[in-house]
């Protein structure tokens, strides 16, 4: 349903608007057009890396960010609770810029951009994936622990081998949904000059005039990375559900 | 007469309160090595908190829990100590869910007590054997009936070889048919010398294998006897009640 409705509004796009189309720019059959759209693919390289490269780091920090919101000490409740709350309140763009024109000199570290857009996008996502964590894990019966207890299993093994694997396992569809949230936030890192996706089209556009062709084929770009990553996510679902019977 | 071995288990007036509620009030118990303790008592009496304060899943308030002479103090070097000890079964099985039979029983081991896997599936076999279910090594936990389950458990805490284990009404949440395949198995670790505390409404089986009944009401240990005392004799009107009612069905 979903694909035959964007395929409907890319038609009408295309054949009902009175512009004049310029499709040449992109028409991989005359060597400008070869070249442009090569240009144009040239994009997922970076998008995929950092989107990739951000979230495994997000789940990771998420993770650690989520743990200390579980304990029983108030403290460390309140860490948690801070970080969560003022991460998700910077806009991610605003982290961006941040990130790489503040973080620099005042820290002294040099980070070029790719890097600068893992640390915002991953800073970002992370106190939402920790919000996930500490919900999947407060999901889990307490007679889990209990058990573990009794067979006197330590507090990371009893995390490692009993909770986790069941947290993860119904977190899964929201943490595929982080994925697909990042590789749209990804976007956004073409303002500090990132090579993908969209700022391969904003060079493009410069250069061609021609932004109606080049910002449809990058509707088209991101549209086929999402339903390919979305259906990915839930084919790992279909399998850790019928190998794992919950 | 304050050997180890006879006050195994040393509970000395512990008290527990959750709010306004008092679940337990100045309750004392000992328990021998090998002796078999029933716990009974209607339900809100405290019996559940009893043993699970045994094994520090409840903190208990004031008073003193000692086992095998360690001081149950919510440290983690006691709780290592008494944990190793102390065995426990619960009415929700509580069997992990995403591993299977033998890995739910190998866990403990290898994580906990530095068994090789090997080593440790031998053990988990043999005790897989005793609960008469060898054959379910390899099946997830849902496969299996309730009673299996429970059997699955026993074994499990058996896996970890302690010296007492607490079983907190491992018949409550089963349908009636297979009530007998999990009392069989609680009757021949009692026969074989296993130390049991046992929460339970089974009545026969605490005729058959228990060397002292103990009925608690409202957060107190009421009546403590042998149990051909406590059951032709019993001393207190809440007692007689409650076997009247328990006994008719």
């Amino acid at each position: 349903m979903k694909r035959l409705f964007a395929l409907l509004i890319l038609t009408t796009l295309l054949t009902g608007c009175s512009a004049e189309w310029g499709w040449y720019v992109v028409d991989p059959s005359n060597k400008t057009g070869l070249i442009n759209l090569k240009f144009l693919l040239s994009g997922y390289y970076y998008t995929l890396i950092l989107s990739f490269t951000s979230i495994i780091i997000s789940v990771c920090v998420g993770l650690l960010v989520a743990l200390p919101g579980l304990s029983e000490n108030p403290w460390l409740r309140n860490c948690n609770r801070v970080y969560v709350e003022v991460v998700r309140s910077v806009p991610i763009l605003v982290l961006i810029l941040w990130v790489y024109y503040g973080l620099p000199p005042m820290t002294g570290l040099e980070i070029n951009v790719f890097w600068a857009g893992v640390i915002a996008l991953a800073l970002s996502d992370s106190a939402f994936q920790a919000e996930i964590f500490r919900a999947g894990i407060q999901s889990i019966d307490k007679g889990q622990y209990e058990a573990s207890h009794t067979i006197s299993l330590s507090y990371t093994d009893t995390m490692r081998f009993v909770i986790l694997p069941q947290a993860i396992r119904r977190i899964l569809p929201a943490l595929g949904n982080q994925l697909v949230y990042m590789l749209k936030m990804s976007s956004l890192v073409s303002v500090i000059g990132m090579q993908e996706l969209t700022r391969k089209a904003n060079e493009l556009v410069v250069t061609e005039y021609r932004p109606l062709e080049i910002y449809s084929v990058l509707v088209l770009e991101y549209l086929v990375l999402i339903l390919v990553v979305s259906a990915c996510v839930r084919w790992l679902e279909r399998r850790l559900k019928t190998n794992e019977n919950i | 007469m304050n050997s180890i071995a006879e006050n195994y288990i040393r509970i000395d007036g512990i008290s527990k309160s959750f709010g306004d509620f008092k679940a337990l009030n100045n309750v004392s118990l000992t328990v021998g090595l090998g002796e078999r303790v029933v716990v009974c008592g209607p339900s809100g009496s405290g019996k559940s908190t009893l043993i699970r304060c045994i094994n520090g899943l409840e903190k208990h308030e004031t008073g003193a829990i000692r086992v095998d002479g360690i001081v149950l103090n919510h440290k983690t070097k006691s709780m290592e100590q008494i944990r190793s000890r102390v065995g426990m079964v619960f009415q929700q099985f509580n069997l992990f869910p995403h591993l299977t039979v033998l890995e739910n029983l190998t866990l403990g081991p290898v994580r906990s007590k530095n068994m090789t896997a090997q080593a440790a599936k031998e053990i988990a076999m043999t005790y897989l054997e005793r609960v008469k279910i060898p054959e379910q090594a390899g099946k997830y936990p849902r496969q299996l009936s309730g009673g299996q389950q429970q059997r699955v458990a026993i074994a499990r805490s058996l896996c970890m070889e302690p010296k007492i284990l607490l079983f907190d009404e491992p018949t409550s949440a089963l349908d009636p048919e297979m009530i007998t395949e999990v009392l069989d198995v609680m009757i021949g670790l009692a026969e074989g010398g296993m130390t049991m505390v046992c929460v339970t409404h089974e009545m026969g089986f605490a005729r058959r294998v228990a060397d002292k009944m103990v009925f608690m009401d409202r957060g107190e240990i009421v009546e403590m006897a042998a149990p051909e005392v406590f059951f032709k004799t019993p001393e207190t009107d809440r007692c007689k009640t409650f076997l009247k009612q328990i006994l008719q069905h």
